[in-house]
């Protein structure tokens, strides 16, 4: 009975450890926020409202397919400057952002 | 006593010219911005001691803020991409002006004159060109390309003769708007000179214009002494049948590098930095580096260029000598190296890296750090000296 608190928190480090295979971790997190922000900004502006590549504001993804977007994200778009991230984010990776975008990017 | 009253009143007096003076009495030629770009911020500093003057607050969006300067060098235009232009007086460190003229905007060229400041938009796509000392409308140049559609610009610059030149992304055309007669340009338009063109640079005599695309591997020519022969494609295919890696930055040609009769240009999707025979406009050579090139600058005596690299390589400076073409020197300052600018003499290089909210100084002959600076997610360094070039 004494071990019941440390098998409560293996238990519950199981638990997070599974998450963070589909969802990145919280620092991951943040560096992804950073990455959306300052690197994709560079195309889409740094507030997401475009600039050589379209909108990212939650407004203009309303209603487009969460799938096809995070596929345009990890395969690019063909004949345009949007390129394959694949090789950059996992895709769970892709999911979150496409997740955020739409609900609006974190500070 | 009256004598003491009047001699002290004298000399608050002599104190309060001195120091009225001591505002003024000071030149440009050393000093520069700093973009912050996530705070709408800049830093205007000096390039002598290597400190920061002012803080000057509110431009708004500055992503991909671009700047050119009065040929006074008194006052900085700043292109922001909430569409501000916004003039800044960097001997007070103030904002003295700031209109928002249109949506989304990416780039400005001020007029061989001074006279003129001209914004290439985004949205809605086109240039529109001001008055350097009003920042009032001038003229409206919407760019509807030959199907009719309205197309984002780029490459903005200014050229010899009261001209702008620029390029549009989905149209495929390059334009020269003339204002030599007056504020009613005359338009001469390039049609179908390449898959969407991503940035234009004009060479510092002002003579070619040259547009890098983006849809195919080549560049578009333009020689304004003979407008009438048309553009031209330069390198085509210098790629071609390489399979070509995802672009995660766009490279920019604007500070462009030139050495001699070599032109040093970044190569887009591959790890190279293409060399380009001025007299004859073909390719020379390829320097292999360590990533995607963003900026490929020639220190101004060009015996060195200097470049920068796309996401995720963009930890990374090289350094290339130029006669013996070879990477000789290679820094890693931190990561997101956005931009480098030379002092105009080119003994010092100032460097921004975004996400160690730092600016850099570096010594260009023995590239030993001089200097650094705090700046909040610093990327485009533009110092005074880039009012006396064409193109800057």
């Amino acid at each position: 009975m004494r071990n019941l608190p440390i098998i409560l928190a293996l238990a519950l480090f199981a638990t997070s450890s599974l998450a963070a295979a589909e969802k990145p971790s919280v620092q991951r997190q943040g560096e992804l926020v950073n990455l959306v922000r300052q690197d994709c900004g560079s195309c889409h502006g740094l507030t997401m409202k475009g600039g050589l590549g379209s909108s990212l504001l939650p407004k203009d993804l309303e209603g487009k397919d969460s799938e096809t977007l995070v596929e345009i994200v990890l395969d690019g778009l063909h004949e345009t400057p949007m390129p394959p991230w694949r090789a950059q984010f996992a895709e769970g990776e892709a999911e979150w952002i496409i997740e955020q975008l739409k609900k609006g990017l974190p500070e | 006593m009256k004598g003491i009253i009047k001699s002290s009143f004298i000399a608050l007096i002599a104190v309060a010219v001195m120091s009225l003076s001591g505002c003024v009495t000071r030149g440009t030629g050393d000093l520069g911005i700093i973009v912050e770009r996530a705070s709408g911020s800049l830093k205007v500093i000096e390039t002598t001691g290597q400190t920061e003057l002012y803080t000057v607050q509110g431009l708004g969006d500055l992503s991909h803020a671009s700047a050119v300067y009065s040929r006074d060098e008194q006052f900085a235009y700043i292109f922001g991409r909430d569409g501000g232009l916004t003039k800044v007086d960097v001997l007070a460190g103030k904002i003295v002006n700031r209109v928002i003229q249109g949506g989304n905007s990416i780039g400005g060229a001020i007029s061989q004159d001074g006279r003129l400041v001209a914004v290439s938009n985004y949205k809605p796509g086109g240039v529109k060109v001001f008055d350097s000392k009003t920042l009032e409308l001038v003229a409206d140049i919407p760019a509807i390309d030959a199907d009719g559609v309205r197309s984002k610009v780029i490459g903005l610059v200014d050229a010899p003769g009261q001209k702008f030149v620029f390029s549009l992304y989905d149209g495929g055309e390059t334009w020269i708007a003339d204002f030599s007669k007056g504020n009613q340009p005359k338009i001469t338009k390039f049609k179908n000179i390449g898959k969407l063109p991503y940035d234009g640079l004009i060479t510092d005599d002002g003579r070619y214009y040259i547009a890098g695309l983006f849809g195919e591997d080549g560049l578009a020519k333009l020689d304004l002494w003979h407008p009438e022969k048309g553009m031209s494609r330069i390198l085509d295919g210098y790629g071609k049948g390489e399979k070509k890696l995802p672009v995660y930055k766009m490279p920019h040609l604007e500070g462009w590098a030139k050495a001699g009769d070599q032109l040093f240009l970044p190569a887009v999707g591959r790890h190279e930095v293409l060399i380009v025979d001025q007299r004859t406009w073909k390719e020379v050579g390829r320097i292999p580096v360590y990533g995607q090139p963003v900026f490929v600058v020639a220190r101004p005596d060009g015996r060195q260029v200097w470049v920068n690299f796309a996401y995720p390589l963009n930890d990374t400076l090289q350094v290339i000598d130029v006669p013996s073409q070879k990477v000789i020197h290679e820094f890693k300052p931190g990561k997101a190296i956005l931009h480098m600018e030379f002092t105009p003499r080119g003994e010092q290089v100032w460097v921004s890296v975004r996400d160690a909210d730092r600016v850099d100084v570096y010594d260009t002959e023995t590239f030993k750090k001089l200097a650094e600076l705090e700046a909040k997610k610093p990327s485009g360094i533009f110092l005074t000296a880039r009012a006396h070039r064409t193109g800057l």
